[in-house]
């Protein structure tokens, strides 16, 4: 493929809200309120909004025939990019909305970033994109306050789901060949420069909220180079059944 | 884990610039802020409106059905308080 690189790139920002989408949508009908409920499956809906101008891109860059399909449901597990906190499992309530703010404090700065991308593609997914991830954030941070500073249950739950995902943070931040490529050309978002002010963000938020930021140095990795956790799995196979079981179904 | 329902809330729509708001229907939420960020996913989520009003249920008084009889029964025969006995000039579309 010629543009290899761009391919790979796109891949890996919109495999992230591919996964969290996924994950997201699996609370339809299972939200712990009817509120809630119709909340998270709205983030689904507008994740899987911008996947789908990501993969048409991507589809367009392979220049093989390949659909948006294709490319969300065909690929095997380790073809996936996604980091691995967005597959991390819906454990409570608390590691929905842990899993859904440390991301969309990330993704927001990330697409501020990308609109001021030289390939004019993605800067107006990224411009389009933005106000709908400025409100997941302000769902996601408002439900960790609530939480944090809510009932001591509930402060505890909110501080273990946000114990159990820290590790997975830093990987946000690294850079892939595709990356430092794309970074290179002006097109990707160099996000190493992104998490000094990610951490400080999330800190305030969770003082804020009567949560301690955790303060372990041992992180995970491997996510973006598709070694994922034994999670991602199981969610393929429910986001791949009905083309795999049915190939080439369409309704 | 805590079985206390959230207060409920009456939600108020505009779905146009121009336009009053409506009542779209109620949710239930533990404060007016939540309330608002409810009502956008639950009511708004299809392009429904611009503006919302959140009002906590227990703000509003209601007419009790009992005193229909009173309230509006003696409006109903009463047409001459509708002005439908002038000839309207045709420019006048709604009156």
């Amino acid at each position: 493929m010629k543009n290899e690189n761009l391919y790979n790139y796109i891949l890996g920002i919109a495999d992230n809200s591919l996964i969290l989408g996924q994950r997201m949508g699996e609370l339809c009908g299972h939200g712990p309120s009817l509120e809630t409920d119709i909340a998270c499956t709205n983030i689904s809906l507008d994740l899987f909004g911008q996947v789908r101008s990501y993969f048409q891109y991507a589809g367009k860059i392979a220049g093989d025939g390949r659909t948006e399909d294709d490319i969300a449901m065909l690929r095997k597990e380790r073809e996936y990019k996604n980091v691995l906190l967005v597959e991390q499992p819906n454990t409570n309530f608390a590691y929905t909305i842990g899993r859904q703010f440390l991301f969309d404090v990330y993704h927001l700065a990330f697409l501020a970033e990308l609109q001021k991308s030289s390939d004019l593609t993605l800067s107006a997914i990224a411009n389009k994109c933005i106000k709908e991830v400025s409100y997941h954030e302000r769902f996601s941070s408002d439900w960790v306050k609530r939480l944090g500073d809510g009932t001591e249950e509930s402060n505890q739950k909110m501080q273990d789901a946000i114990n159990d995902l820290w590790t997975y943070t830093d990987e946000l931040f690294h850079l892939t060949e595709a990356d430092k490529a794309t970074v290179a050309e002006g097109i990707g978002v160099d996000v190493t420069k992104l998490k000094d002010n990610y951490y400080k963000s999330v800190s305030n938020l969770l003082t804020e909220a009567r949560l301690q930021t955790p303060e372990s140095k041992w992180f995970q990795k491997g996510g973006k180079q598709g070694v994922h956790t034994e999670h991602l799995g199981y969610l393929l196979s429910d986001l791949q059944y009905m083309q795999r079981t049915y190939p080439n179904m369409e309704w | 884990m805590s079985t206390k329902n959230w207060p409920l809330w009456e939600i108020f729509v505009r779905s146009k610039n121009g336009l009053e708001h409506r009542h779209f229907g109620s949710l239930h939420a533990a404060d007016a802020e939540m309330a608002l960020e409810n009502a956008r996913d639950v009511y708004t989520r299809r392009n429904e409106g611009v503006s919302i009003w959140v009002v906590e249920s227990k703000h509003i008084t209601a007419s009790n059905p009992e005193n229909n009889g009173e309230l509006f029964e003696p409006a109903q025969d009463k047409v001459y308080r509708h002005p439908t006995f002038y000839d309207l000039p045709d420019e006048v579309k709604h009156m």
